[in-house]
């Protein structure tokens, strides 16, 4: 393995370390025993005398003993360090991973975070200016790459924000007296599988429109979906297949023009830092998914969080309390006020998460933006589609292209090709862990058969895309000579091929002492 | 798009072959192309009753898990189990091997709601026209 990434398959055996030879069976040996196995009774790292304090009334104290396990400091360490080795992570190498935008996380991030590590979510804005400080600067940054008006931090997800979104749109259209009759969502075929769910969570019948030839929503096809009981449609631009929608203000003209309102999904945001603003392109409201294009942690790896930025029009409808900016520099929260009579909630649709939402995240989004300054933004979008077009242009003579034009961020190979070989794009996603890389994004969107959806992001030197085309064509070539070379990848990694709808159908969540 | 002429059809994409009073339900070709690579199938048990267009079981492809609809109402008389040992059967198959429970029908007046060969060839052509799913 000579890829740049510091590909994590070489790496030192643990005597005790056994990797098995066959895959497929999830209920081989650990790698790792678990913390109970390895305890023994008596062990521990500190000498912990246990007092009485009498801090917790009686009724309230344990009867029996806490089950934990007892281990030496150096034991645990070990442990969590071997799991951090087994482990592929984006400080080890590269995640192309399309349409998540899993782009590398600044560490300077977690130390501003940390500043705020003893905040208390309810502690009063007179004690916490300078948290309200941050997050009122965010919000006008939020709002500058966005170009919309005013903003709530509150929604702790991009799907939490679709909801918070949608909840308003029913509000807005409840202020003008037609939401009886508004049923409809529309959503496009290649949509986040969150729309129309999110749609759904709300009491809306959904409506799919189809993509057409150019990857585009078929305008056509939207236009005679569209009427009067319509209450909106959701749009990811750039969409799912990493194309900017081409018309996409004729697209939200026809929704206004039926009294809608246009959702944007953010998921792709990335593409557009500093090029192009959804508020200029006729979007009533969009979400940011500060996970994915502000680089704070996620997939697994830590909450999210969703800011909504929205239009005036919908501003009365933004879930309170807003936090407030007074001319004196102060600030505070309007419906939480000390000094005097705080404002009602009005037309708002009333509180969606904390008031502050996931703060740390924010601090960690807030960071992330004043490191890299108005430029550093702006040339990370551009850096990010310099890189998804430099790989495509690499990659475009061994893979099929679901819709070959120039991308944005992303862009959606089909294996079918290599499917008719005798592969298929599971395959080619198993033979890239063995040539050090993660997986990217399979059979996703839906619209394009056996799609493999790669995002380099802008974090990436050259010699790394370079090394992970160099991957790819060596697996396509492969599966030309021999398709069958590729169905027992990968082979180099701890485990092999998981039992995945076993894991999904029968989990097993709970450890039981043999 | 194989679509038997001897078979009637669900707008849910299943598919029934009557003989005597005992109904085989599978998916349909156009169904389990849509689906992409079968993985995963969860059928009922003999005995259990299954209702006309209510959910019998799922089907989990590598793109998504989707509910069965029962195309007819009655008792599962017998569920092919290797289907559940090899749901990529029910891709290589869908109208043969493929096929997933047998039912002894309950109301033969049933067969009315549901397609003929012409009709569902024309439904999934207006379904891949609008792209709905």
């Amino acid at each position: 393995m000579t890829t740049v990434t510091g590909a994590p398959v070489q790496r030192a055996k643990r005597a005790s370390q056994t990797i098995p030879d066959s895959g497929a069976d999830t209920h081989g040996p650990a790698l790792e025993p678990l913390l109970f196995e390895l305890a023994r009774p008596g062990r521990s790292g500190r000498h912990v005398r246990a007092e009485k304090t009498g801090d917790v009334p009686e009724k309230f104290a344990r009867k029996t003993p806490l089950r934990l396990p007892e281990l030496t400091e150096p034991q645990v360490v070990r442990h969590y360090t071997h799991l951090a080795q087994l482990n592929y992570s984006v400080d080890a190498g590269m995640y192309p991973l399309g349409s998540c935008t899993m782009k590398y996380n600044p560490k300077i991030n977690d130390r501003a975070a940390a500043l705020f590590a003893d905040l208390h979510p309810r502690q009063s804005y007179r004690t916490t200016q300078g948290v309200l400080a941050l997050a009122y600067e965010l919000e006008q940054l939020l709002l500058k790459v966005t170009g919309m008006d005013f903003v709530t931090l509150q929604p702790q997800a991009g799907a939490q924000s679709e909801f918070t979104a949608l909840l308003m749109f029913k509000a807005y259209h409840q202020k003008r007296g037609d939401a009886a009759t508004r049923r409809r969502i529309i959503v496009p075929d290649s949509a986040h599988g969150t729309n129309p769910a999110s749609a759904a969570m709300c009491g809306y019948e959904v409506t799919t429109v189809k993509s057409d030839a150019r990857g585009n929503v078929d305008l056509e096809a939207l236009k005679s979906a569209l009427g009067p009981d319509v209450a909106g449609f959701m749009l990811t631009n750039p969409n799912t297949i990493g194309l900017f929608e081409e018309r996409v203000r004729e697209v939200c003209d026809a929704v206004h023009a039926v009294g809608a309102l246009v959702y944007g999904d953010g998921a792709n945001m990335n593409a557009l830092l500093g090029i192009a603003r959804p508020g200029d392109l006729g979007f009533d409201c969009v979400h940011i998914n500060v996970h994915k294009t502000f680089s704070t942690p996620h997939g697994a790896g830590g909450p999210g969080a969703g800011p909504l930025c929205v239009k005036a029009h919908l501003r009365p409808f933004l879930p309170k309390p807003w936090i407030v900016k007074e001319a004196d520099g102060s600030y505070h929260y309007d419906t939480a006020r000390e000094d005097r009579e705080p404002e009602r909630l009005g037309d708002s649709i009333g509180k969606i998460g904390k008031t502050l939402g996931n703060f740390g995240v924010l601090a960690r989004a807030y960071t992330y933006m004043k490191t890299l300054g108005e430029e550093g933004l702006v040339e990370t979008g551009r850096d990010a589609v310099l890189a998804a077009n430099y790989l495509l242009a690499l990659l475009r003579g061994k893979y099929d292209v679901a819709y070959d034009r120039p991308c944005m961020h992303e862009f959606v190979l089909t294996a079918a090709r290599q499917k008719k070989q005798g592969s298929s794009a599971l395959d080619i996603s198993k033979a890239l862990l063995d040539e050090g890389f993660h997986s990217p994004t399979v059979y996703f969107p839906l619209i394009v058969p056996e799609a493999l959806m790669i995002e380099p992001t802008e974090t990436e030197p050259k010699e790394t895309l370079d090394a992970f085309a160099a991957a790819m064509i060596r697996i396509a070539e492969r599966i030309e000579k021999d398709p069958a070379a590729v169905h027992e990848a990968p082979t180099k990694t701890p485990l092999r091929r998981l039992d995945e709808v076993g894991a999904a159908r029968k989990p097993v969540l709970r450890y039981r002492p043999a | 798009m194989t679509v038997p002429q001897d078979l009637r059809y669900s707008k849910e994409h299943e598919w029934v072959r009557l003989e005597g009073d005992t109904a085989t339900i599978g998916i349909t070709a156009f169904a389990q192309e849509q689906l992409g690579d079968v993985v995963f199938v969860e059928l009922p048990e003999k005995g259990a009753t299954v209702r006309q267009f209510s959910s019998l079981g799922v089907v989990e492809s590598v793109k998504a898990a989707s509910d069965i609809y029962s195309p007819i109402s009655g008792e599962v008389i017998e569920r092919n189990m290797k289907v559940i040992e090899k749901p990529e059967l029910v891709n290589q198959k869908p109208y043969e091997e493929g096929w997933m429970l047998k039912v002894k029908l309950a109301d033969k007046g049933e067969l009315q709601k549901l397609l003929s060969a012409d009709d569902y060839r024309a439904h999934i052509g207006e379904t891949a026209g609008s792209g709905g799913s």
